[in-house]
């Protein structure tokens, strides 16, 4: 490579990395990493582009040339069990998922979709490529820009999932090569797979979106931020105390940050013990910080890596945790959803939308893409809470096409305070051609999860009486920064079986209407154009000769 | 087909056909019998073999520990019942939460159309607990479940112990790829029943539950364990369910190979399996076995809580332990490792069990005989119907031969309205409608005028009407058309006997063992009736061959088969529960027995009786 003339001014980048460490109530330990790499230059414009630093040129490269605003991509593994753990940082639902806002430029919106999914499958190492117009929708209000943009002409969005993805270390390693410093220092040290897929819960991600460079957001920068949340699960019976600590998590300590990085931090939520008396953090640090984190305030240990004092005299962090695990949360939103009914022909698909909040109602937005196979009765859609019926105030419905597209359903619903809302809608499982069914079709075939999408009024906005600590001037309205915040649910996807036939079915088949037809149906229809007639007994053999002879002389034949 | 476009050749078919008619029939009969008799001889059945590749060649090993620490759990289970009078839902769901389940309720109540009088029931209030161990990166898509009663008494404690150390192993485990649910069902049955409608949010039989709050997806497959003493002979393995249903074989196969592998004695109806099949009492052996299925998969009810699952599309068998006075014993811990080991070959499933058969029959737990190998028994029976409505059909369509008295001809020339048909018909049926119904509704009224309980009532307000309908149809069509043609009666046969014909093979397809009994005995009706014999005799014959009485007989041949033998008193007594069983069933689970009985195959009977009294 050629070395870079340092008069030129480069285009300025920066690599930050993050891990959050949060004790569950349950007794398990959420991590969540985040690498970011920012990059101030411009893709689009006719920008060639040829020179990368710390930005993976193999998704530069797919950006500057799918036209792409925004890219977002997660592989996940096991289902968040919001009940148990709370909220995510950040949500993703079970297999892959993918969505893409595209530039307006894009005139072909369905090809370069095409292209880019079976790009991004050789890059991840994924089966992206099964994404195709069966399971590719539209959202028109579900999925907004997180970037900067104004566009939202929902022509240039692609949403699909894979709820049968399986997420391995095949797609772990082209992950970690994203990362400036691959896994060799700073925090990704510690993503060694024979301990990240020994967990309860596995999700990594990718999120490409253009941001602002500064206040006056005059040019855009490019943000990459790679996440990888985990939780492991630690549960020994007959323990109240619980043991953590980085070796134990990940058989790894750390000894450096990654030397491209401008930041890279660890954080310990220690908001649930402000006296220190459930927890027990080792080695000790005095950096506190806090921040609003969905809806509540928390409190942090910060272990900053790029000063050499928080590895101490043995040049390596284990950080140790000691806590107590409690009983189960009650979310302020969550969801579930399952297959009412039995038999084979039809069924309904329940979704249940729990609000716990004691006194405000707030709206979501329900999105469900349901694949062709399972018909929808449109019709027999109810949405009930607390025994009445609630009528959405925005209902988007795309029906079906057989083999073409899926059911796109959404729906903007209010859950009053303390409710279950319930969504049902019945379907007819379809016959499949003999072709069209998986290999293992008894196992049964997969609908996406749904997805909620609400502004959740926070916790902070909750306690009316958290006037002890803050100044009176300060909390009488409550500030709209604080009062909400945005959250995403994932339901569980379902496993639903269609009508299936037996396979050997096909040889008994055709021996039984070969049969038929020879034996049945041939002699039937013989016996029907068959002319029935007496036979005379045949001539003598003298009688046919005189017969022909009188033939010849032109006389009737006796 | 060339044979029958042959005038010639119809003619002397037909004429074969109709003078050897009754000994075809004999002939066709006797030999239904034995081939369903030769179903139990060893040499003519399969050996059982797993089907599923995923269940087959992967080697588990079994490590449960935990035996002793289970029947504790246990001790303690029946401690707490016995203090809280019931099921002690606090306790258990402490415990399970303890071992690291998320743990749910769900309450019910039931009240039964009138008392049931064996488990001393009417209404019925109860709590099911369930805790779910969430597998490891798995999305909540496919649950296997693990049952245990909790039932009355110090029945079943062993079984909620095992379960619950079950639980405690299991959740240490890293491999589970599908949630396993851990329930523990009050009132049996009816529990079940409410557990199964609120997961699948279903009401047939208007029950009231509370809907479920956690789930796991769709169930793959269930096992139900009873288990009542601290050490074990043998395990039994109960598979018919609700309306005869059956879980895939490769349950049964599954429950044999770890039988085997472990060395514990397994048992299938009670009965051990033996190696001299050529020995007559080897063979007699057999046939007891199979009878004893036979009679169970008949019967129609779920033989354990397990057969509330069949009707979901979820292959479930119950295992029920059986101490008897026998030296070999086995402890909890090998039965904890066995069940160990067959959930987690469940645990490997890739598909649903669909690979080995869904209708079948077991002379012993390592044979069975397939749907293919016992249809010929039924479709012998079956023949004999359609052999005798193609006798009527001929003697119908030919004109008879000219005799000497012209008026009797012309007579009988005269085709038969289609009211001396349609009378019979309708008036039987609503005879069925009135025994269906009338005993559930009357039965208020019934003990108000005499000195009955509720349940009585029901059973003698069936049985009175039964036998009133002896007197009601055949005296119909007199008064309608005046004397009964000759005719009459044979276009009344054609169509009962088809009617029956389609009848019992509907049966049979569906359950496989009801339609056979039934062809049994009513087969032989259909096929002798006529208004031309004997009346006393045939009218006795008749009674004896009608579905009530195959009821009563049932009752005593299952009692001989089980080797407890009762008086006639007793058994009278036995039978009229079992009606009330059965008319139970069918409000509770949905049972379809009763209805076909009621509805369908007593008016059917009905018709010959009206044939038998024709003129």
């Amino acid at each position: 490579m050629m070395p870079v003339p340092s008069s030129v001014p480069q285009p300025k980048d920066d690599f930050q990395e993050e891990l959050v460490i949060r004790p569950l109530h349950s007794g398990d330990i959420y991590a969540s990493f985040q690498f970011r790499t920012l990059w101030e230059t411009d893709f689009m414009r006719g920008n060639k582009v040829s020179h990368y630093r710390l930005f993976p040129k193999s998704l530069g490269q797919v950006i500057s040339k799918f036209s792409v605003r925004e890219l977002h991509i997660s592989f996940t593994q096991g289902y968040w069990r919001t009940m148990q753990w709370g909220q995510p940082f950040l949500p993703s639902p079970p297999g892959a998922e993918l969505w893409v806002w595209f530039q307006d430029s894009v005139t072909d919106v369905d090809g370069t979709w095409k292209e880019l999914t079976n790009v991004l499958s050789g890059i991840f190492c994924a089966s992206l490529n099964f994404i195709d117009s069966t399971n590719t929708v539209q959202p028109s209000a579900s999925f907004k820009p997180l970037g900067i943009g104004n566009v939202t002409d929902h022509r240039f969005l692609r949403y699909a999932t894979l709820p049968r993805e399986i997420v391995c270390t095949e797609n772990l390693t082209p992950w970690k090569k994203l990362l400036p410093c691959g896994s060799k220092a700073g925090l990704a040290v510690l993503l060694k797979s024979e301990k990240l897929f020994h967990s309860s819960f596995h999700s990594q991600a990718v999120h490409i979106r253009p941001v602002c460079q500064d206040w006056q957001c005059k040019t855009t920068s490019w943000e990459l931020r790679q996440t990888l949340n985990v939780v492991f699960d630690l549960h020994t019976p007959g323990q109240g105390k619980l043991e953590w600590s980085l070796f134990k998590m990940f058989s790894r300590t750390l000894t450096e940050a990654c030397p491209l990085a401008s930041s890279s931090k660890i954080y310990i939520d220690i908001t649930d013990d402000p006296q220190g008396e459930q927890f027990e953090v080792s080695p000790a640090t005095h950096l506190l910080s806090q921040a609003m984190v969905l809806g509540d305030r928390r409190t942090f240990s910060v272990y900053d890596l790029t000063q050499q004092i928080t590895f101490g005299t043995v040049r390596s962090l284990n950080l140790l945790i000691r806590w107590k695990s409690r009983d189960m949360l009650r979310p302020l939103l969550h969801a579930e959803r399952y297959v009412a009914g039995y038999g084979l022909q039809t069924g309904e698909i329940h979704t249940l939308m729990y609000n716990n909040h004691p006194y405000r109602s707030f709206p979501v937005l329900l999105l469900d893409s349901v694949p062709w196979y399972l018909r929808l009765y449109i019709h027999t859609l109810t949405v009930t809470s607390k025994g009445k019926d609630n009528k959405p105030s925005y209902i988007h419905y795309q029906p079906s096409k057989d083999r073409v597209r899926p059911h796109l359903l959404e729906m903007l619903v209010q859950l009053p305070p303390n409710s279950v809302t319930e969504v049902t809608v019945q379907f007819e499982r379809a016959l499949l051609k003999w072709t069209e069914y998986t290999p293992d079709p008894n196992h049964g075939f997969y609908v996406g999860s749904s997805v909620i999408s609400s502004l959740v009024p926070s916790i902070v906005a909750m306690d009316t009486n958290s006037t002890r600590e803050q100044p009176l001037f300060s909390s009488f309205f409550p500030c709209k920064e604080e009062s909400s915040y945005f959250m995403r649910v994932y339901t569980e996807p379902l496993l639903v079986n269609l009508p299936t036939p037996d396979f050997s079915m096909p040889y008994n088949v055709i021996c039984l209407t070969c049969t038929v037809v020879a034996v049945g149906y041939g002699s039937l229809y013989n016996l029907l154009t068959r002319s029935f007639q007496i036979e005379e007994p045949s001539p003598g053999l003298a009688k046919r000769i005189a017969n022909i002879i009188r033939k010849m002389r032109g006389v009737p034949p006796l | 087909m060339g044979l029958l476009s042959d005038p010639n050749r119809r003619r002397a078919l037909i004429s074969l056909l109709t003078r050897l008619n009754a000994p075809i029939c004999v002939v066709c009969y006797m030999a239904g019998v034995a081939w369903f008799m030769g179903l139990a001889f060893e040499p003519f059945t399969l050996r059982t073999y797993m089907s599923e590749n995923a269940m087959g060649s992967t080697m588990v090993e079994e490590r449960f520990p935990a035996g002793e620490r289970a029947l504790g759990t246990g001790r303690e289970f029946s401690a707490h019942k016995k203090k809280a009078g019931g099921m002690p839902v606090d306790w258990l769901v402490k415990t399970m939460q303890s071992r690291g389940l998320e743990v749910f309720t769900q309450r019910f109540s039931r009240r039964l159309p009138f008392p049931d009088e064996d488990k001393e029931r009417y209404m019925v209030k109860g709590t099911n607990v369930y805790g779910i161990l969430r597998a490891p990166r798995a999305p909540r898509t496919e649950a296997l479940v693990l049952s245990a009663p909790c039932s009355p008494g110090d029945d079943n404690n062993q079984a909620v112990g095992v379960l619950l150390g079950l639980a405690q192993y299991f959740r240490n485990q890293v491999f589970w790829a599908k949630d396993i649910i851990f329930l523990v069902n009050e009132h049996d049955l009816i529990g079940m029943q409410a557990w199964l409608e609120g997961y699948h949010h279903t009401n047939t039989t208007g029950m009231d539950w509370s809907p479920l709050q956690g789930r796991g997806g769709s169930i793959q497959a269930a096992l139900s364990l009873e288990l009542s003493s601290d050490v074990v002979t043998s395990l039994d393995l109960v598979l018919e369910g609700l309306n005869g249903q059956l879980p895939n074989l490769d349950l049964a196969n599954l429950f044999y190979a770890f039988c085997q592998k472990i060395g514990v004695l397994c048992t299938t109806q009670g009965k051990l399996q033996r190696n001299d099949w050529d020995s007559v009492s080897g063979y007699s052996h057999a046939v007891q076995t199979m009878m004893l299925m036979v009679m169970k998969q008949a019967s129609g009810r779920p033989w354990g809580d397990h057969g509330l699952f069949l009707r979901y599309h979820i292959e479930a068998a119950t295992i029920k332990g059986i101490n008897s006075f026998r030296q070999y014993k086995t402890d909890a811990t090998t039965i904890g490792r066995l069940l160990e080991g067959m959930y987690r070959k469940l645990n490997n499933l890739l598909e649903r069990l669909h690979q080995s058969y869904f209708f079948y029959l077991m002379p012993s737990l390592s044979h069975f005989v397939s749907i293919g190998y016992y249809m010929p028994a039924f479709g012998l029976l079956a023949l004999i119907l359609l052999l005798r409505a193609l006798d009527l059909w001929i003697q119908l369509a030919t004109p008879p031969p000219r005799t000497e008295d012209g008026v009797a001809d012309a007579e009988q020339m005269s085709s038969p309205g289609v009211l001396s048909v349609l009378t019979p018909l309708v008036i039987s049926h609503l005879t069925g409608v009135a025994l269906y119904t009338l005993p559930i509704h009357f039965q208020e009224i019934a003990v108000e005028h005499f000195p009955v309980s509720e349940t009585e009532a029901v059973v003698l307000t069936a049985i009175a009407v039964y036998t009133a309908g002896l007197a009601l149809p055949h005296n119909t069509h007199r008064l309608l058309t005046g004397r009964g043609t000759e005719n009459g009666w044979k276009v009344l046969k054609l169509v009962a006997v088809l009617y029956l014909a389609v009848l019992l093979g509907c049966t049979a397809l569906i359950n496989f063992s009801l339609g056979f009994i039934l062809a049994l005995t009513l087969v032989p009706v259909a096929a002798f009736v006529t208004p031309d014999v004997p009346k006393a005799l045939s009218a006795f014959i008749m009674v004896i061959l009608s579905p009530a009485c195959t009821l009563l007989f049932s009752v005593f041949l299952f009692q001989e088969l089980q080797e407890m033998p009762v008086s006639f008193l007793d058994g009278w007594m036995l039978y009229l529960s079992v009606i009330s069983q059965g008319i139970l069933d069918h409000a509770l689970y949905g049972s379809l027995v009763y209805p076909l009985v009621a509805l369908l195959v007593y008016p059917c009977w009905l018709l010959f009786w009206n044939i038998l009294f024709w003129k």
